[in-house]
């Protein structure tokens, strides 16, 4: 298992390819399943989106990740997995995020894939500022339906 | 004790600081710590993580934790 935070840009299908010939041991697997987030120049009704600067919190972005691939690998039978996610400055068309698991049957490999991009975009701390025509902003959160149910101050001390 | 407080993406331009060091009371929570860095109330929907930890407002803080606020996220 892999977690790889990084600002460079990266081909995804080449990190996947490989990740594969360097870790899963031939003939062992029988499904890959691969989610490759890509920016887009358009977001939330706003058209013409040139750039995104993408904010994470050090130490705590890693930590979480490999958390969420040991949960996936131990929920399913996945023999592998592999996310790289890009932080910094992104252009549109530009690979944001790949997850990768290898597991000897295609559910399993799609379940954990689903599980691990889904508490990817509502729980790692990531943000996206956008820059649009009108200037800056910042994206609304993700996570409004899973950690903010649990852990916000909507939900007050006591 | 001594707390080290640090604001990501939105949270960074309300507070105008990425970090922060803090002295509090012994026993002191988070609802202590925000009383202690700002005079408003907290962000409707403000995440807390607790050395990288995500947590609820009435955490007990210790001598040397690192306390995180930030907005709902947007990775992926």
């Amino acid at each position: 298992m892999k977690v790889i935070v990084q600002e460079a840009e990266f081909d995804p299908w080449k990190a996947v390819s490989e990740y594969q010939a360097e870790h899963l041991a031939e003939g062992k697997h029988g499904g890959s399943v691969t989610f490759i987030g890509t920016m887009r120049d358009f977001n939330d009704g706003v058209d013409g989106i040139s750039n995104m600067y993408l904010d994470h919190y050090p130490g705590m972005t890693e930590k979480h990740i490999e958390r969420v691939c040991q949960e996936a690998l131990k929920q399913w039978d996945v023999m592998d997995a592999l996310v790289v996610h890009r932080v910094g400055a992104i252009e549109p068309n530009d690979a944001i995020v790949l997850v990768a698991v290898w597991s000897a049957h295609r559910a399993m490999a799609f379940d954990a894939c689903r599980f691990v991009i889904n508490d990817l975009k509502h729980r790692a701390p990531f943000w996206k500022r956008e820059a649009t025509e009108e200037g800056e902003r910042w994206v609304e959160g993700n996570s409004v339906d899973a950690v903010a149910d649990q852990y916000s101050n909507a939900k007050k001390a006591g | 004790m001594k707390i080290a407080v640090k604001y990501f993406a939105s949270m960074r331009d309300i507070m105008g600081k990425t970090d922060e060091s803090v002295e509090l009371n012994d026993d002191a929570n988070i609802t202590d710590l925000w009383a202690k860095v700002s005079t408003s109330t907290m962000p409707e929907n403000t995440l807390i993580a607790v050395n990288m930890e995500y947590t609820s407002q009435a955490h007990k803080l210790v001598d040397g934790d690192e306390v995180a606020f930030f907005p709902p996220v947007t990775g992926g």
